[in-house]
């Protein structure tokens, strides 16, 4: 089809997001810049309010309406902004899924499970109750389901919060999609399901070569999985690039202070955590400048005027945000330790 | 007919390796085979199924498991928190010399005062309708402590923990962050000045950047004050930075417990294994590889006979399904319940970083000890 020639599924510029007006103005999102690779899996990092799931819900347009939201966003070469909100739901609805972190709210509970994983298809393709029910046995059975055919006349509470969290992302792959967005999927679940599950949409990743987005507030869970990664912080991204770059050179303060502060389970016990003082940003009285300012040790005066501009490093791809930056080749921790091994 | 192949459970040659030999006589706490069951709909749930742990003063034993296994509801059993009507407990806790199941109510609510209890949602633990300044003096109150001597310790309290009477004077909990509604949990529950703490999911509704303050607090006053505490987790990196001593529970049961170099290093219940290798590593240099579907807990309210990992477990033979394995010394020092444990350290990033990043999910060969290997030759011989 259309497609652009470089690789990139979907490319953000500018993204701007904000709620009321005058005094009451809130800025969720502000000049966000993104771009997701063609069968590339990107880490979304950021705390809760950082404004994650606000940007992916921008993106996909179903933000909610009282929201005015400035910025292109293209598609698969498609610019979205010239679409109706009709002519966006045919467009997006078959080309991303989404999974979300609640999966026991986002299914219907009076709805069989089988019925409501074909049920987009249907929409979007046309297809007739035998093929869906094929479809939907199919996908149930590619998500490990035990026993699909019967798993088809189950309703959601039959099944446990990793179960739910495979019918979800059945669902969210019936049309094949070219993005497969998982907003806090495995967040809920426990670390031997959420491994499982993590496992699957990464194996599906790669079957089906679809672009993937990993929103998360651990980095553990970036690390290991994804390739490129970016940092949000106060409705901005502060830092983006090649994921093992940007754990192994953090050049942002937020992101190598948010490295320092994770405790990790090869530490020695009672290891003091480097803490981050203070508390995350309100979005409701927001700083003109950088908002990781109030928290940061390298403060200066610039930092809490002026929004500092995106850098890049050597590696073009990595770019982060930071008047003050760390400085480059100072490894963080995360890289640190691991590089002995690497060198062992 | 399945039964008949199997060997009798050998009760003497475990008894003789087994038994209490991490339990102390010195302890500041003591828990002797605390059951815990409750009835739902006719049916019976064991949520703990017999466990018996032990704190000293200024120690941290760490309480690890899946949702579900039991680990909150030994908590609150302990500081006897549990609904009486549709609970039964049974077993022992034993605090300085005092078997608190046996205690008067009067008795109880003066013994708690050494035994405070720190929940996962300190907003959901507060009175909503109360100012903060009296939340953290209410327990003083309740014990009887003077007006004019609670102000003054509540006074101290918050400044222990980084905030002030002028913070919070006046102001009600919803004014406050998480990471700020923990930090007046934990005032107020030094304010009584207790020994031991039990820490039930104390960081994890705080994102990371203030997990790491509240977890820092938690270190010092435990050294400041030489208080024990049972921190009660899911999250296993967390659980490591802060524990002396680690117990791993599954389905009611402790399937491993000993020092926490030990636990994280060279784990050698295969429970131990799952868990540790599915904790995500803020690490680049550990690439996963997605691994095949694995299963879930079965329901407790019908635990697999045997071994309750068996049906989860990569090693498990047919032994495991006849003999519960129980809780014995492992050569490389903790105890654990496995007829087939590990023994070599923990694969990739965790423990000694000995085999190398490519190692994670790899199942390393089987090495029987002696003793697995003379369980196992009997069931060959009689299969």
């Amino acid at each position: 089809m259309e497609g652009s020639a470089d690789g990139v599924l979907v490319k953000v510029e500018g993204l701007s997001c904000v709620f009321g007006s005058g005094d009451s103005l809130t800025r969720v999102l502000c000049d966000v810049d993104l771009t997701v690779g063609r069968s590339r899996t990107l880490g979304l990092v950021g705390e809760s309010g950082s404004g994650k799931s606000m940007l992916m819900k921008s993106i996909l347009g179903i933000a909610p309406r009282s929201a005015r939201i400035d910025g292109k966003v293209t598609f698969n070469g498609t610019d979205l902004s010239t679409l109706g909100e009709g002519q966006r739901r045919r467009f997006l609805g078959r080309r991303v899924g989404i999974v979300f972190q609640n999966s026991a709210t986002s299914l219907n509970p009076f709805v069989r499970v089988g019925r409501q994983i074909e049920e987009a298809s249907r929409y979007h393709f046309g297809l007739s109750k035998a093929q869906g029910k094929k479809l939907s046995i199919e996908l149930m059975g590619a998500v490990g389901l035990p026993d699909p055919a019967e798993c088809y006349e189950q309703y959601p509470h039959q099944f446990s919060g990793g179960m739910k969290q495979r019918i979800m992302i059945a669902t969210a792959l019936a049309c094949k999609p070219d993005l497969l967005i998982a907003d806090e999927a495995t967040t809920a679940l426990d670390v031997t399901v959420q491994k499982q599950v993590l496992d699957l949409l990464q194996s599906l990743q790669e079957e089906r070569q679809m672009s993937m987005i990993l929103v998360t507030h651990n980095l553990g869970i970036v690390a290991g999985r994804t390739d490129e990664a970016a940092v949000m912080y106060g409705g901005r991204i502060v830092e983006r690039g090649p994921t093992e770059a940007l754990f192994r050179d953090p050049r942002h303060r937020y992101t190598a202070a948010l490295l320092e502060a994770i405790p990790r389970a090869d530490q020695p016990a009672h290891t003091r955590l480097q803490s981050i003082p203070g508390r995350p940003p309100d979005v409701l009285r927001p700083i003109p400048g950088c908002p990781f300012a109030p928290r940061c040790t390298a403060v200066e005066a610039q930092c809490i005027e002026r929004m500092p501009a995106v850098a890049k490093t050597a590696d073009e791809r990595h770019s982060f945000a930071c008047y003050a930056p760390v400085g480059e080749g100072s490894r963080g921790p995360a890289a640190a330790s691991g590089a002995q091994t690497g060198g062992g | 007919m399945m039964a008949a192949r199997h060997p009798e459970p050998d009760t003497t040659r475990t008894d003789a390796a087994v038994g209490d030999g991490y339990l102390r006589d010195e302890a500041l706490l003591k828990v002797r085979n605390l059951e815990v069951r409750f009835r739902r709909s006719g049916r019976t749930i064991e949520a703990v199924a017999g466990i018996s742990i032990d704190v000293v003063s200024g120690e941290t034993l760490g309480l690890v498991g899946e949702s579900g296994c039991g680990k909150t509801t030994t908590g609150r059993a302990i500081l006897r928190l549990l609904p009486a009507g549709n609970s039964r407990i049974s077993g022992s806790v034993e605090y300085g010399g005092e078997d608190l199941g046996s205690l008067s109510k009067a008795r109880m609510r003066a013994v708690r005062r050494h035994l405070q209890m720190i929940f996962q949602d300190p907003l959901s633990s507060f009175n909503p309708r109360r100012k903060v300044w009296d939340i953290v003096g209410e327990g003083l109150a309740i014990q009887g402590v003077s007006k004019k001597e609670t102000a003054k310790r509540t006074e101290a309290v918050l400044s222990e923990v980084g905030m002030s009477r002028a913070m919070v004077e006046g102001r009600r909990p919803h004014e406050f962050s998480g990471g700020q509604c923990q930090r007046i949990a934990i005032a107020r529950v030094l304010a009584l000045e207790p020994d031991l703490i039990v820490c039930d999911e104390p960081v994890a509704s705080l994102d990371v950047s203030v997990q790491a303050q509240v977890i820092n607090l938690l270190q010092d006053i435990r050294e400041t004050r030489n208080l024990a505490l049972i921190f009660i987790s899911h999250d296993l990196a967390v659980v490591r930075s802060v524990s002396d001593r680690v117990a791993v529970m599954y389905m009611g049961k402790i399937v491993e417990i000993g020092e926490a170099d030990l636990i994280y290093g060279r784990p050698a219940h295969p429970y131990t294994r799952t868990l540790l290798e599915a904790v995500p590593m803020p690490d680049v240099n550990v690439k996963l590889k997605p691994a095949a579907v694995g299963t879930e807990m079965p329901s407790p309210s019908r635990p697999p006979s045997g071994c309750r990992f068996r049906t989860r477990c990569p090693r498990a033979q047919e032994v495991c399904e006849a003999v519960e394995p129980l809780l014995r010394r492992m050569p490389q020092g903790q105890f654990a319940a496995c007829h087939f444990p590990h023994d070599e350290p923990a694969p990739g990033a965790l423990g000694m970083r000995e085999s190398g990043p490519g190692a994670v999910g790899e199942a390393p060969p089987i090495r029987p000890t002696d003793i697995r290997e003379s369980a196992n030759d009997r069931y060959r011989s009689t299969a």
